[in-house]
């Protein structure tokens, strides 16, 4: 059922109370550093009134974000499934429980009440959806192989590793988006550096609050705000990242170079144009960022 | 009991016997005055009819390159010239896409899943029937052993054919709670090593899911590939579906880049392999790419010494090391280190090198000269930073192109034959102490295709299967081949799989049902 804008309205600050705004920062290595450069882009809500100073990521930032997602991706996938799908779960309440936090910061950043409304409970139920296929995709995924042989054979999926995220970019898709991107990376055990929404990037870094407060352990996911064209081609381009997903590109020409530089190590690459015909539940969403592995062993005495 | 001559089989077997000689009692398996030789086995070729001249075959038929220019494939064991072959140019892989769409538009597309699968299983069937001939091809265009041709490629390539031919009329059964369907045309460019049986590892998926294709095979071998028109053309498959145009990279990288094909499949040098994920860049192709490997064989003390040693030297002296998944770096236990070096180079003394074509042949012709000369350079590198070289002390023949079986020990991380992809009969060994120290070098490699692990430890085995980057592990055996077994590797190993019910995957849309 859903909740009357009305209430949602009522829990914005009022006239009367000096509010406490928040300072918008990073999320890297489970910590919240504001860019090492320094910098910061001024962010205006729909009627062009100052909503937030958001931090403007360097290329260093990002250096740094694959750093820790490299540090945390050994512990993160070798996390037991039923133990993933548990702290994809907690996602999910502790969003649930922020989730007129949530519907305000969109609604402040432009979004009517029924849109913002509509994007929090898709994102819920995105990584409910998950929560539930971490112990799972594996068996719809992976195999036994009968071969022609006296041999034991079976094939499982495993994390790609570490995989860059341009979040989409278009209105409506800040928080939805965000978790139809990061939920299936996260649900086999890769670990994610987030280039949030530039326009929108508010509940990206939301989000994180609620990450840093859900045991996913420290730099499992890393959030990035500031500028595409400058974050990305270091990360298209950066020899530890496995993966790049370039939902948020918009521009063709910049979303070809990324995938030109992502060839440099044979990244695996989804490209931009593809995300309009994506869907959660696509098995394609989680296995783009698996890798395939096959075990033979002979059967004797 | 009657003495008479009858024809009765025991003793006549007997007879026969009886004047052989028995095998020289100072027989050890090492070279010298009294080591068993083989009476040559030559595999006779006149089972194989060449034409002097092959086409490009498309839409069915045999046509003329626009270039006009034809070259030649060479026996690399006999060096003798076997046949010309039309040089594809973008002219001819044009005409070839064009084909390959009109058959999949107005033809292919619109058989059922049933249909489709029979016209795999014919082809499969048609295989099987002239096996031999195949076998022969193959070893006569690659140099390698027919031994191998005739037991491993041909065999598993109509294998290949069989098992994707009852998966036409199942893909639903393939993907649960998901719709596919296929993608159009697909372009496939496959490697020397195995041309045969990556033309059936390429062709018999696309085909299944309802795509038609444009496949290039290798500049070295395309004979097979040619012949393999042949069965097409027995098997009744509609014009078009598939398309074969020859060539060299020109024609490879026209296949890639043309504008029509939907879906590219690769297999061949990580190279190669990274130009074309470059060429693909913000288009709408889906691509998979089977690339290069540098494959750890990793050994524990406890292992079955004797049966490890056969898998190392299956993992790189099968094929002339002309293998991506070839188990090119060995890691030796330090405390089995003695043991398993004097069992290698004892079995290693066994080995036959020479012409592909007899059938005791273990290790046959590599596959070019280009290829070879790659292979002596970076064996030269290896002796230079001083890596210790041992040979057996077999002789070669005298004509076509030989490299003996090479072993590298003291062989450190950083040296070049431990880094880089030989593609050749070259084996580094380097030593370990701990599985952690061996997993650690084993994965200190851009690449990740496969790996061997040896012991007789199972949860040990279960440990080492996880921790390895590879797409492809082996434990205590090697090299196994198997259409129900997905094949592929991890990082700069290439992406996508090929082979078992994943390797379906990269032929079709798959989404949501």
């Amino acid at each position: 059922m859903a909740t009357a804008p009305k209430k949602t309205t009522a829990a914005r600050p009022t006239a009367k109370r000096l509010g406490v705004p928040k300072t918008y920062k990073l999320y890297i290595g489970g910590k919240f550093p504001r860019s090492e450069s320094g910098r910061s882009y001024e962010l205006l809500d729909a009627k062009d009134a100052f909503l937030a100073n958001v931090s403007q990521a360097s290329r260093k930032d990002a250096r740094d974000a694959v750093q820790a997602a490299r540090k945390a991706v050994s512990g993160w996938s070798k996390a037991t499934a039923y133990n993933r799908g548990q702290v994809l779960y907690r996602i999910a309440e502790v969003l649930d429980g922020r989730r007129t936090q949530f519907i305000d910061e969109l609604v402040a950043a432009g979004s009517t009440a029924r849109a913002a409304e509509a994007e929090v409970d898709a994102a819920i139920a995105t990584w409910v959806f998950h929560a539930g296929f971490a112990d799972k995709y594996s068996q719809v995924i992976g195999s036994t192989n009968p071969v022609a042989a006296p041999y034991f054979n079976f094939s499982l999926p495993e994390p790609t590793g570490v995989v860059a995220v341009i979040a989409p970019q278009q209105a409506g898709f800040s928080l939805r988006g965000l978790a139809a991107t990061l939920a299936p990376i996260l649900v086999s055990g890769n670990s994610a550096v987030v280039v949030a929404s530039e326009l929108n990037p508010l509940s990206a870094i939301s989000f994180a609050e609620v990450l840093a407060t859900s045991d996913v352990p420290g730099g499992v996911v890393n959030v990035l705000t500031g500028f595409v064209d400058e974050l990305a081609p270091g990360l298209a381009k950066h020899m530890d990242v496995n993966a790049i997903d370039l939902a948020g590109v918009e521009d063709d020409t910049l979303a070809t170079a990324l995938e030109v530089d992502a060839a440099e190590n044979l990244k695996r690459v989804v490209r931009p144009r593809t995300f309009a015909a994506r869907h959660t539940g696509d098995l394609a969403e989680i296995t783009r960022f698996t890798e395939l592995k096959t075990v033979w062993h002979p059967i004797g005495v | 009991m009657a003495t008479k001559p009858t024809s009765s089989s025991t003793p006549a077997k007997k007879a026969t016997q009886t004047p052989r000689q028995a095998p020289p009692k100072t027989r050890t398996g090492v070279a010298g005055p009294n080591r068993w030789d083989y009476a040559p086995a030559p595999e006779s070729t006149s089972i194989v009819q060449l034409r002097d001249r092959y086409d490009h075959f498309i839409g069915g038929e045999w046509v003329k390159p626009a270039s006009k220019k034809y070259f030649t494939t060479v026996s690399p064991s006999t060096l003798k010239p076997l046949a010309e072959v039309a040089e594809g140019t973008a002219k001819d892989v044009d005409k070839a896409v064009r084909a390959a769409r009109a058959a999949f538009e107005n033809d292919w597309s619109k058989r059922s899943g049933a249909e489709r699968g029979r016209f795999l299983f014919r082809i499969a069937r048609i295989l099987q029937e002239r096996a031999r001939e195949f076998a022969v091809l193959e070893s006569m265009d690659g140099g390698k052993p027919i031994k191998e041709s005739r037991d491993v490629d041909v065999p598993l390539a109509a294998a290949h054919f069989f098992y994707y031919a009852g998966w036409a009329d199942k893909l639903e059964y393939a993907f649960p709670g998901q719709k596919v369907r296929p993608l159009g045309v697909a372009g496939q460019v496959i490697p020397w090593n195995f041309p045969l049986m990556m033309l059936a590892w390429k062709v018999a998926p696309a085909l299944a899911a309802g795509n038609t294709v444009v496949l290039k095979p290798a500049e070295t071998t395309p004979l097979t590939a040619l012949l393999f028109c042949e069965v097409l053309e027995q098997a009744g498959l509609p014009a078009g579906v598939v398309n074969i145009v020859t060539g060299d990279g020109v024609a490879g990288a026209a296949v890639v880049s043309h504008p029509d094909v939907d879906k590219v499949a690769f297999t061949g040098s990580t190279a190669v392999g990274k130009q074309i994920a470059r060429a693909v860049a913000g288009t709408d192709k889906k691509v998979t790419l089977e690339l290069g490997g540098k494959a750890a064989n990793i050994v524990f003390d406890d292992a079955p010494l004797d049966q490890a040693v056969e898998g190392i030297v299956n993992g790189i002296y099968f094929n002339q090391g002309h293998v991506c998944c070839a188990g090119s770096r060995l890691f030796v236990q330090e405390s089995a280190y003695d043991a398993v070096i004097a069992k290698l180079k004892r079995r290693m003394e066994t080995l036959r090198i020479g012409d592909p074509l007899d059938k005791n042949t273990d290790v046959g012709a590599i596959n070019s000269k280009a290829q070879l000369e790659r292979i002596t350079a970076l064996v030269g590198a290896g002796v230079e930073e001083g890596a210790e070289i041992w040979q057996p002390s077999c002789e070669l023949p005298k004509k076509g192109y030989y490299f003996r079986p090479t072993v590298f020990t003291g062989v450190s991380q950083s040296h070049r034959i431990a880094q880089e992809e030989i593609f050749g009969p070259v084996l580094s060994v380097l030593t370990f102490r701990t599985p952690a120290e061996a997993i650690e070098k084993a994965n200190n490699t851009p690449y990740g295709l496969s790996a061997g692990v040896w012991t007789e430890k199972g949860s040990r085995i279960l440990s080492m299967v996880s921790k390895l980057k590879a797409g492809v592990v082996w434990a205590n055996t090697f090299n196994r081949f198997d259409p129900t077994s997905p094949f592929g590797g991890f990082q700069e190993s290439g992406y996508g799989r090929e082979g078992g019910l994943q390797g379906l995957a990269p032929y079709l849309h798959v989404e949501k049902g």
